[in-house]
């Protein structure tokens, strides 16, 4: 019996520059046409095209790429589920989601207003491999510059005959389209965003049927990230290997990192996923403000997901499993940072305020459980509660989980629970210390 | 809707805008955007056709613009759409203004990323300013809304004033703002620190070719 030979260990950061993707993701050089041409995009995508559709779907599942919107959901797998051909007429449709409204993410807007290039010949090839007939990529409102680059790079593209009629000399006819939201964090949910896109409130549809089937205009829909998508012409030039080669077993591949909050300077950067938490701040932030002992507790994938307290994450590897192991996620990798001087309870009951202020109405354990769970936040937050309320709040998270169309229920009710789960000593501290006063127990409407 | 706007009176307001129409370069752009939708579907371009409109109105007004019921209901007569399909998106997203604003909408972002960047001290720069959550100033100039997380997080702590993103602010910095706009300055837009947009303030740790030169990576590619 010979020992199978040991498997190399992954590379986990840090990223030579030449491995990067998003050369120029802080805007220090010009994101026009012949700019970004001189970078590498728009190069020969027409051989790309030549690769045909399925093998671009098999390069892809074969580069191990998660969806970069938050759920992880492999994206070659999420393009082979479009119709091969059109039984009755119906085009398929494109949906790029660059909706990003998750508080700690600011990705998709670097990608947008710094690279666009990227993300509109990702749209070509997406959208030919998915047989799709045109992209709609739907920005939020608020993103008002980052729309303008859009919608010019958009124009730049047309103008070299790189999409719409004989896209790139490839004989596909490919249209893409820019839609703008107007302030809404529902309609970063595909279905909401579909909706949006037909002209009416973002709220979100009932499934099945699923967007594959019926979609935008009834039409079969896959709506993807802007990430997912921008990287995916890099993927097909360097091929699926080199993709495989940064990061853990099924986290593969390199990611916009965004770290905001108590570092000594936030910012935005591209590194191989399974980065060490620690070395991705040092590296990149300059370290914790007030140093590694004044970490308190890392959100480490945008609100929605629970946070890790300090010691927990210090030397955890920044990917989908390692993060899930901790009890909470990747998410779009938007890291949010808290050092001792936050007020944690307040850090989460201000989400709590989010949520509530997004819920779009319609379901009704998330119309009412996120007011409810604000409220209750507050009087926590100042301690003017009693103690059975923390498992009470903990019992209503659980009963707004998993009950709505949607996620967004979820992702109100996990923060809360995460805090709960870490930081209960500290809410008990709270009610105790006001206990000179009686609790207030007033009825939550 | 304990904080929804109140919406102005009615008889004032179809006085005022009952006979609202597109200015010529406004009914192009209109047709454009229609024209980006499949035919039949021309309800998707309710979207941008009421910003369009709320961008008409703030320069008719001298303001950041707003949605007056006869404009909406203008809009759902060129779409062909039932008025209350046009209300109804129009009352869903926040950034369609349903009540007059001012001059400048300062709309600062609250959200937990920017709370733990010093939010508290942009929003004490606004207040000492004069300006009121919620509320307009007197001379018309600032509306002040707190508004959700607007997408900026690594260069929190930020405001979008009309079109424009002012980030990485300070108590004094904001208030500098405020005081340019006012004068009728145009203050520097983006970071307000030394920093190029979202990379490591005082300089990139990554790409550092790319500052002086669009350089082309892909001949190190193995």
């Amino acid at each position: 019996m010979t020992d199978a030979p040991a498997a190399p260990a992954p590379f986990v950061g840090p990223l030579a520059d030449k491995d990067r993707i998003f050369t120029n993701v802080h805007g220090f050089q010009d994101w026009g046409i012949d700019a970004a041409m001189k970078r590498g995009d728009w190069d020969n995508t027409k051989k790309l095209m030549e690769m045909g559709q399925d093998a671009i779907i098999d390069t892809i599942k074969a580069s191990n790429l998660r969806g970069r919107g938050g759920a992880g959901f492999p994206t070659g797998m999420k393009w082979s589920f479009m119709p091969k051909e059109s039984k009755d007429g119906r085009p398929s449709f494109l949906v790029i989601n660059a909706d990003e409204s998750e508080p700690g993410s600011c990705k998709d807007r670097e990608i947008i207003r710094h690279d666009p290039h990227k993300l509109i010949e990702g749209a070509l090839i997406a959208g030919f491999a998915m047989r799709a007939r045109a992209a709609y990529i739907y920005i939020r409102g608020e993103f008002i510059y980052e729309a303008k680059v859009l919608f010019a790079a958009v124009e730049q593209a047309y103008e070299k005959g790189f999409i719409g009629k004989n896209a790139c000399g490839s004989g596909y006819d490919f249209d893409v389209f820019v839609h703008r939201g107007a302030g809404a964090y529902i309609c970063g949910e595909e279905t909401a965003q579909i909706e949006s896109i037909e002209g009416k409130k973002g709220q979100p549809r009932l499934k099945p049927p699923f967007p594959a089937g019926a979609g935008l205009y009834g039409c079969p829909t896959t709506v993807n990230n802007v990430e997912s998508i921008a990287v995916s012409p890099t993927i097909l030039r360097r091929g699926a290997a080199w993709f495989n080669g940064f990061g853990r077993e099924n986290n593969r591949g390199t990611k916009l990192f965004q770290i905001s909050g108590h570092v000594n300077r936030p910012c935005v950067v591209e590194e191989s996923m399974s980065i060490p938490f620690r070395e991705l701040i040092d590296r990149h932030c300059g370290g914790i403000r007030g140093g590694w002992d004044n970490l308190l507790a890392v959100i480490p994938g945008g609100s929605s997901v629970p946070l890790v307290p300090a010691k927990e994450i210090m030397d955890a590897p920044m990917d989908f499993d390692g993060l899930r192991a901790l009890g909470s996620g990747l998410g779009t990798a938007a890291v949010i940072v808290m050092d001792k001087s936050t007020d944690i309870v307040r850090a989460i009951s201000r989400l709590s305020y989010f949520y509530k202020h997004e819920s779009c109405g319609q379901c009704t354990p998330c119309r009412e459980g996120t007011g409810w769970m604000w409220r209750v936040m507050e009087r926590l937050r100042t301690g003017d509660a009693d103690q059975s309320e923390i498992d009470m709040l903990f019992n209503v998270t659980k009963q707004v989980e998993g009950h709505t169309i949607c996620a967004l229920g979820d992702a109100a009710a996990w923060p809360i629970q995460g805090l709960i789960r870490h930081f209960r000593p500290e809410i008990e501290r709270r009610i105790n210390e006001n206990k000179g006063s009686a609790p207030v127990m007033e009825a939550a409407e | 809707m304990a904080d929804a706007v109140h919406i102005p009176d009615e008889a004032e307001t179809r006085a005022r805008w009952g006979a609202f129409e597109w200015t010529a370069e406004n009914a192009e752009q209109a047709k454009k955007v229609i024209a980006r939708y499949p035919a039949g579907r021309q309800q998707s371009a309710v979207m941008p056709l009421l910003d369009l409109a709320q961008r008409q109105v703030g320069a008719e007004t001298q303001t950041n613009g707003w949605l007056p019921v006869p404009v909406m209901e203008y809009i759902g007569r060129q779409l062909d759409m039932p008025y209350m399909r046009v209300y109804e998106v129009a009352t869903f997203y926040t950034m369609y203004n349903l009540a007059p604003v001012g001059r400048y909408h300062v709309q600062v972002c609250g959200t937990t990323p920017c709370m733990l960047r010093g939010s508290d001290d942009v929003f004490a720069a606004c207040k000492n300013k004069g300006l009121v959550k919620g509320g307009t100033t007197p001379d018309g100039l600032f509306t002040l809304t707190e508004v959700e997380c607007l997408g900026a997080c690594a260069n929190a702590p930020m405001v979008q004033i009309n079109d424009d993103n002012f980030e990485d602010l300070t108590y004094d910095s904001t208030v500098a703002i405020l005081e340019t706009l006012a004068a009728g300055g145009q203050p520097k837009i983006g970071p307000q620190i030394d920093r190029q947009t979202s990379a490591p303030e005082g300089g990139p740790t990554t790409l550092k070719d790319m500052v002086s030169d669009n350089h082309d990576y892909r001949g190190d590619w193995a």
